[in-house]
């Protein structure tokens, strides 16, 4: 792909299409994680997760302390799955609506079409009053297994920097 | 309007009538939380502050909170863990603006005084002067402008503080009972596995009613009741100290019975037998006690839970925020010598506790639920009856007289009526 402007040329290698690929890749199953969270299609969000997956919320104060306590710790898709039946049929929770918003993928690593990620995020949430608070902030730290079909996260960790939770946390984040 | 909650309480002296009547206006009224502060938090009692596997070397510290005042928790050169109000004796700037770290001694950003780890002033900038002008009085005594020690104590490795210079010994102030139920979990070294913070916004007395009531255990929260972690049919007990001010509640998984469990709660939302896990490792466990209890909620008055919920060990702080608000502060550990699999038991379990907790989430629910709906009420009352209405001991799960019994202590050391 050739694009002439002011006079200079620029080239897209084959290895910079590659990169873009799979940057792509990551950051549209991010956006679909983050999506099917937040229009609560829950069921469909444990299918971007392979089975034997790690998925895990933690603190920052915990995370940077090299300490393992994690408020959400799955690692199978069953486990998340468990998590989203408890969320229908079980848990007492306020009523909420969250909303993602998501900075840019960035591929830390790749080896093949498996590539490490990184995305910072923040949830919103909006309870029955009506107001919209800044809910959960930090960063994604992803495997990925990209694929042109259907990308999966191998593992994801949401590393929060907000150490205080309101009230609770019954969604993914 | 405060006798209203006396009247209440006298008529059903006299008539019979049992069942204690809390007046809401103490969960949402700025008087009574004033009171609290100066009567509990700076009163006559011992408050948590800390583990002591939280501050494990010299020069490690913690800053935390007893009631609203910021203390320093610091583990000093001579070993010792000591406890201090987190400001400057200078003008009040709040000396440890970290939540945890090492230092060889606390230095006020200001105007750089120095205190060691026991809070003595050991430097002040200019304090003869610079350049032949200005400096401290010569009167001026550097032992006299320490930070504000407390009297600090710890028992098996839970530290606590006071700044009472009459209250109790420590271990009087916490009683036989919950001395030996802190010995039974601190058996030997622990290991912190993390901390989580959660904000309630509710008064903290609804957390020590919520701590304290094994009624709604099993009725609230479903992971407890389908999987037989907690139900209200098991063998267990709900007692208090002789002040009635702590309680522990414990009871025995092993009594299950699941199908005349399932008979006694009937239809119970909560007993739902179509609720499987895909995933049961979520539950592995292994007994560590050879009592075979495997729940302990453990209410130390004013500010600490201390649990064990099947393998998940944690500590719960309450810190007071407001009349509508409090954070609890969870501290989770493991035993030193956990081998893998019990470290890997305990990190799955933990998915049960803490804020984003299966059955701890709930807890956040049910103070935040009633908080909103007494808003504004100075005259009604809350109706706590089950188990008979009274502060008793139970030897059964099917009861709300430890709540009754922190009702009687708050009576005692705050009061529903006085001149604010």
């Amino acid at each position: 792909m050739d694009r002439q402007a002011g006079g200079a040329k620029l080239k897209m290698t084959s290895a910079t299409f590659d990169r873009l690929r799979l940057q792509q890749f990551a950051s549209d199953l991010n956006a679909t994680h983050a999506e099917f969270i937040d229009e609560d299609r829950l069921e469909e969000w444990a299918e971007l997760f392979v089975s034997n997956c790690t998925y895990r919320v933690i603190a920052r104060e915990n995370f940077d302390r090299n300490l393992t306590l994690a408020a959400i710790f799955c690692d199978s898709r069953g486990m998340l799955l468990d998590r989203i039946v408890s969320l229908r049929k079980a848990n007492i929770f306020p009523v909420h609506n969250y909303r993602h918003i998501l900075g840019p993928t960035r591929i830390v690593s790749e080896r093949g079409l498996t590539v490490t990620a990184q995305t910072n995020y923040v949830v919103l949430m909006t309870r029955t009053d009506g107001h919209t608070t800044i809910y959960n902030s930090g960063k994604y730290i992803d495997e990925i297994e990209c694929d042109e079909d259907q990308s999966r996260f191998i593992s994801k960790i949401a590393v929060f920097d907000t150490n205080v939770m309101d009230t609770m946390m019954v969604r993914p984040i | 309007m405060v006798e209203t909650a006396l009247k209440d309480k006298v008529a059903s002296e006299t008539t019979g009538t049992a069942g204690y009547r809390v007046p809401y206006r103490v969960f949402t009224d700025p008087a009574y939380y004033r009171r609290e502060q100066e009567q509990i938090f700076q009163g006559e009692t011992w408050s948590f502050v800390a583990l002591e596997a939280e501050v494990p070397e010299a020069g490690d510290f913690k800053s935390t909170f007893i009631g609203e005042t910021p203390v320093i928790v610091t583990r000093a050169s001579d070993g010792r863990v000591h406890v201090m109000v987190n400001r400057c004796a200078h003008r009040g700037a709040m000396v440890c603006r970290e939540v945890r770290g090492n230092r060889p001694n606390l230095e006020c950003v200001y105007h750089q005084w120095a205190y060691d780890l026991e809070g003595n002033l050991v430097g002040v900038p200019f304090r003869r002067g610079l350049k032949g002008q200005g400096g401290m009085p010569s009167d001026f005594d550097m032992k006299q402008h320490g930070l504000k020690k407390l009297r600090a104590g710890s028992v098996d490795g839970l530290v606590f503080a006071t700044f009472s210079e009459t209250v109790e010994p420590l271990t009087d102030f916490l009683g036989p009972i919950v001395v030996e139920q802190i010995a039974r979990i601190m058996c030997k070294p622990i290991k912190v596995l993390g901390d989580q913070r959660q904000k309630v916004h509710g008064n903290w007395k609804l957390y020590a009613e919520n701590t304290r009531d094994p009624y709604h255990a099993s009725l609230l929260h479903l992971f407890h009741n389908t999987f037989g972690l907690y139900r209200s049919t098991q063998t267990g007990k709900s007692v208090m100290d002789a002040s009635k001010r702590h309680s522990l509640l414990y009871s025995i998984a092993a009594s299950n019975d699941d199908a005349s469990d399932k008979k006694a709660y009937g239809d119970s939302r909560t007993f739902d037998t179509e609720f499987k896990l895909q995933d049961m490792s979520l539950l592995k466990g292994r007994q560590e006690f050879d009592d075979g209890v495997s729940l302990v909620i453990l209410a130390v008055f004013p500010n600490l839970v201390l649990q064990q919920i099947q393998n998940t060990l944690a500590v719960r702080q309450i810190v007071t925020q407001g009349t509508n608000a409090f954070e609890l502060v969870w501290t989770h550990f493991g035993y030193a010598d956990d081998d893998a699999e019990m470290q890997s038991i305990r990190q799955k379990q933990a998915n049960l506790i803490g804020p984003a907790g299966l059955i701890s989430m709930e807890d956040g629910e049910a103070v935040e639920i009633v908080q909103r709906s007494i808003i504004g009420e100075n005259d009604a009352t809350s109706y706590i009856a089950m188990g008979g209405g009274s502060p008793d001991d139970a030897d059964h799960l099917v009861t709300e007289g430890a709540i009754i019994g922190f009702w009687h202590n708050y009576e005692k050391l705050v009061g529903y009526e006085f001149n604010s």
